[in-house]
């Protein structure tokens, strides 16, 4: 396959922000193409890590003392940036300690408002993270849960969609870009589908926010998740932005401090947004990551960082393409795609290809990706993923094509 | 644009990237190939035992392992054994061995086997996250006796 757009790649110099990608693993350059999983983190997140820590720590919304106004500060602005950098306002977002958390989040807060009968709609490629609470609220409290299947190209069936969502559904929750798959799907005529039913629309975007200019007003969705983790932030940092007129009338997830506006021993009233669904003392130094790390895109710009993705992304669909016995799992054109790029080899089962591969310095997933119902709608048992960000080359993926060329050899 | 690798020289000088070709396998991939891929491809006493007098499933999630053993006891002793499975290299390789190995043990002694003396029969270094698939083998066998010892059954086993 080739390049269809006029795609460029971001400076290559730019893996010289990135420590942890200059050491050598089993005496050969680490080519880390485990994004989808986790990416690394540039020295500026680190340093802002650091600097908070060794000059700003305190906690937030208590004292009133310098330090904690520092930090409060610090804290406060992370979620003004992250607010502008998906188009929301500040009282949107709301910091979770991962995606998973959110999606667990708006399952016990909307799902407390669901009655028996009530139907939720999600996808055959989630991850188990928005399956799984669905799930489990279902059984509970006799809801119905609906998948849109997945049709040829890997593509969601949106004439399926058109009938599975109705006005008896109440949730439309559905991945922006398949972890495994690579697919990018319609979420904003999902929205439409869902709104024109009386339903809320959710967008996981996981793997969407880190790779793509993601803009909710755009997509006109009521909820997005998202990590801060797989775009160069630290762990235990999540989003949940809501639309703030849904948000006002949903009930809180945590309960305890900060989240609180007075308690007595009888009563409680809940904090103004978004301090009500953030009880206890946050992350702040993750957040300060976060903040940093969505500068750093910014200043990259995210149309180039997806276009950097879909550059690598089409040099790797044409380079692994030529492997005998190679199949790609997901969609074969950049332009209904991101960078996830998953793949079978016959005869080496993805574990022990994953494991040849670290031995050429080579990190890549192995395994189900977190979406067992996909692998077995699939008929798979688990796919090698290849799945990559800003710091990857094209030489990362000469250097994975010719790891793969080696097991071949050993399992000959 | 430069997409070259901005290392320095004593950084490139680490690498040894010419290694990462087709041809000559190392040493330690040779052992991997003998070791390993040998029983993955050829696996030893695959099968349902007709007269088995017990078996024990095992799954792990992470590889999409899956092992059914069956095991025949005549007077205390394993006297004939077999496996249907599935999964990664490193989960069939060790159970195709564990079976050529305890094949006329006697169940005691079978019970007894350490980890240690099934990453040894590997022959290869086994990371952290792979343990799983490389001891499901042993898992399977130390169960399976503990549940025949003590009257349990595994109804799953039949249906690998």
């Amino acid at each position: 396959m080739q390049v269809t757009k006029n795609l460029q790649l971001l400076d290559g110099r730019l893996v010289n922000d990135f420590p942890i990608l200059k050491q050598t693993v089993n005496g050969k350059r680490l080519a880390y193409m485990d994004n989808g999983a986790t990416t690394q983190k540039p020295q500026e997140v680190i340093d802002a890590m650091t600097n908070y820590y060794q000059k700003d720590n305190a906690n937030v919304h208590r004292g009133v003392y310098q330090l904690s106004q520092r930090a409060t500060t610090a804290y406060e602005h992370a979620h003004d940036v992250v607010a502008k950098f998906i188009g929301a306002k500040f009282e949107e977002v709301i910091f979770t300690k991962s995606a998973t958390e959110s999606l667990n989040l708006l399952a016990y807060s909307l799902g407390s408002t669901l009655k028996p009968g009530d139907e939720i709609v999600l996808s055959q490629m989630e991850h188990h993270s928005n399956l799984v609470p669905w799930q489990q609220l279902a059984k509970e409290k006799g809801l119905a849960l609906k998948f849109i299947p997945i049709i040829e190209n890997y593509r969601l069936d949106m004439d399926a969609a058109k009938r599975l969502i109705t006005p008896k559904t109440k949730i439309v929750s559905i991945v922006h870009m398949s972890n495994v798959l690579g697919t990018i799907n319609n979420v904003k005529e999902l929205a439409k589908l869902a709104h024109a039913n009386g339903s809320f629309m959710i967008i996981d975007g996981a793997q969407s926010v880190p790779h793509m200019p993601v803009n909710v007003k755009e997509l006109d969705c009521d909820f997005l998740v998202f990590s801060g983790h797989k775009m160069l932030a630290p762990t235990g940092i999540g989003v949940l932005y809501g639309k703030k007129e849904i948000l006002e009338k949903m009930k809180p997830f945590l309960y305890g401090g900060d989240m609180i506006s007075e308690v007595t021993f009888e009563n409680s009233t809940w904090n103004d947004l978004p301090w009500k669904f953030e009880a206890g003392t946050p992350n702040i130094a993750e957040a300060v990551g976060l903040a940093a790390a969505i500068y750093y895109l910014q200043k990259l710009g995210m149309g180039k960082v997806f276009e950097h993705d879909l550059f690598i992304t089409s040099y790797a669909l044409e380079k692994l393409s030529q492997i005998d016995g190679l199949k790609i799992i997901g969609p074969s054109n950049i332009d209904e795609r991101g960078g996830a790029v998953s793949f079978t080899l016959e005869g080496v089962h993805p574990h022990d290809l994953s494991e040849i591969l670290d031995r050429f310095g080579v990190a890549v997933r192995g395994g189900h990706h977190c979406a067992m119902p996909l692998m077995s709608a699939l008929k798979l048992n688990s796919t090698t993923r290849a799945s990559f960000y800003v710091y990857n080359t094209k030489e990362d993926v000469d250097i994975l094509v010719e790891g793969i060329k080696k097991a071949k050899e050993i399992f000959k | 644009m430069n997409e070259k690798f901005p290392l320095t020289q004593e950084e490139a000088a680490l690498i040894d990237r010419n290694e990462v070709g087709p041809s000559n396998l190392t040493e330690e991939e040779e052992l991997y190939k003998e070791n390993i891929i040998d029983h993955y491809k050829y696996p030893h006493n695959t099968g349902v035992l007709q007269d088995y007098t017990f078996s024990r499933r095992e799954f792990n999630p992470l590889c999409g392992d899956d092992i059914a053993l069956y095991v025949k006891v005549s007077s205390g002793e394993i006297s004939d054994i077999s496996f249907v499975g599935k999964g990664c290299a490193i989960s069939q390789a060790s159970i195709s061995m564990l079976t050529d190995k305890v094949k006329g043990m006697q169940l005691k002694e079978a019970k007894d086997i350490k980890r240690e003396e099934v990453l040894g029969m590997l022959g290869i270094p086994i990371g952290i996250v792979r343990m799983k698939c490389a001891l499901l083998s042993l898992k399977a066998l130390s169960r399976g006796i503990e549940q025949f010892e003590t009257g349990g059954q595994d109804e799953e086993a039949g249906s690998c």
